[in-house]
């Protein structure tokens, strides 16, 4: 992996975020390279969700810099718009459209913004249902399907738009413990592909296992910026220690 | 028809019967005229309340909460004899009931829509806006289909409000079920004493509403098996 200015999908400057008096983030400042997978952790109201949500304009920063794929991110609509075409998102609450089948789901950006027939669509829908392994649940309602198999339904509906970057905001926190793995899975699959993602989550087998980087945050700010190894094994501030401590023994 | 009930109810029962009957037509034109109007108002309105820009959803709280705020009589005053009078104009009184029903209906309605959409969960939305689909494909597409589900119950129950409002209307000579009724409750005639023909616009505003408010009641336990 070369971290050259060409490559960089991801750069931060100075950025700050205030939701009213609460300072969300604080001076945040990161690069982020094409291929590169970041494990996004630390406590809850640490500023994770706001980092990434900040990443493709669902919220909106209030000063610094936002760079994504060499976009400057700001008030221009047709920015956002750039800047949102090569970035996927899955939420926490999946989010899916549950008036929607499955493949409706999935077609449905892929018709409004690549100007693909519904045909085309579908067909590009199907492959990415297969890569999750659900192709037979394509005509179901999200509702008929399990937890797990609904956040594979994301993944597949936020792949559909051929992202270069995906975000992931605690995918398997409001999930059964028996379906954490098959989404984990899924996303490991996605991650040996080589695509770019960054990723809020508790899970840290999974930052062990894809992980280049875990950033660890606290107050807003981050803290530690480390490859997995050195994080686990060697974490340099006592707020990282406990939160290891607490998340290991638990 | 008049024969009919004049057979079956006599005189003069069966002619004033009859005539409420065919005046409660221009109740129930009124009614149509004013949800269809204040439906097509509502619905700009709401577009304007959910809009992402602060200022068009500023003026649409506005809009809402003046026409929320004035009595449904003050306005027929004012576009039925007020406003008339101050430009020198001859307004008929269907021109005024209409605008004045059509601005209150529509205050009311953009309430209820607005309402229901922003009963659709957030996270919509934001799927729809991370996927890169724009506001009004989000809106139509994602977030409308989920909002009549809240929605429906609320605007069907709000028709029998309109409908009860439109009686309002005599009073400035809109010629209706309440003001025909009226006619004949003050009229010097035997059998046409207010205690009896009051009874009976009743009966008749209870037919027309009754069903509308057994179909938003049903609605409503049909939104309830479904959630």
């Amino acid at each position: 992996m070369h971290k050259t200015d060409e490559n960089l999908v991801v750069n931060m400057k100075k950025v700050n975020k205030w939701f009213g008096e609460f300072h969300a983030l604080k001076d945040v400042n990161l690069s982020i390279y094409e291929g590169e997978r970041i494990v996004v952790c630390g406590p809850s109201g640490s500023g994770k969700s706001t980092l990434i949500r900040c990443l493709n304009g669902l919220e909106k920063h209030q000063n610094g810099t936002i760079e994504v794929h060499g976009t400057v991110l700001n008030d221009n609509t047709e920015a956002v718009k750039k800047i949102r075409k090569n970035v996927g998102m899955v939420f926490q609450q999946f989010n899916l459209f549950p008036h929607l089948t499955v493949m409706e789901n999935c077609i449905l950006a892929p018709v409004e913004n690549l100007h693909l027939s519904e045909a085309e669509a579908s067909k590009l829908a199907m492959s990415f249902l297969e890569r999750v392994q659900i192709p037979d649940q394509a005509n179901k309602l999200p509702g008929q399907l399990s937890g797990g198999q609904q956040q594979r339904v994301a993944i597949a509906r936020a792949l559909c738009m051929q992202p270069r970057l995906m975000l992931f905001d605690e995918p398997t926190s409001s999930l059964d413990p028996e379906m954490i793995k098959e989404v984990l899975d899924t996303m490991v699959a996605l991650a040996n592909d080589g695509m770019s993602m960054i990723c809020v989550t508790h899970e840290l087998n999974f930052a062990r296992r894809v992980a280049h980087r875990v950033i660890f945050m606290d107050e807003g700010k981050i803290v530690e910026d480390q490859s997995p190894k050195d994080f686990f094994e060697n974490p340099q501030t006592d707020r990282a220690r406990l939160f290891l401590s607490q998340i290991l023994n638990h | 028809m008049s024969e009919l009930l004049i057979d079956i109810f006599g005189k003069p029962h069966g002619i004033i019967i009859f005539q409420l009957v065919a005046a409660a037509r221009f109740t129930i034109y009124l009614s149509l005229v004013a949800f269809s109007g204040g439906g097509v108002v509502a619905s700009m309105i709401t577009f304007l309340a959910v809009s992402p820009q602060p200022g068009l959803r500023k003026i649409a709280q506005t809009y809402i909460w003046f026409f929320q705020s004035i009595p449904l009589l003050m306005l027929l005053f004012l576009t039925g004899l007020g406003v008339p009078r101050l430009i020198g104009v001859d307004v008929n009184p269907w021109t005024a009931a209409t605008i004045s029903l059509v601005l209150f209906t529509s205050a009311y309605l953009a309430e209820v829509w607005r309402g229901a959409i922003a009963a659709v969960l957030p996270g919509q939305w934001e799927a729809g806006f991370a996927l890169n689909i724009s506001f009004v494909s989000t809106l139509k597409k994602v977030i409308l289909p989920q909002a009549i589900r809240y929605g429906l119950a609320p605007t069907v129950g709000f028709m029998v409000q309109i409908i009860k409002g439109t009686s309002l209307a005599y009073i400035i000579g809109f010629s209706d079920l309440m003001l025909t009724g009226k006619r004949w409750a003050n009229a010097p005639v035997l059998g046409s004493e207010p205690f009896i023909i009051f009874p009976i616009m009743a009966v008749i505003y209870f037919c027309i509403c009754y069903p509308l408010a057994v179909l938003a009641r049903k609605l409503e336990a049909e939104d309830l098996a479904k959630s």
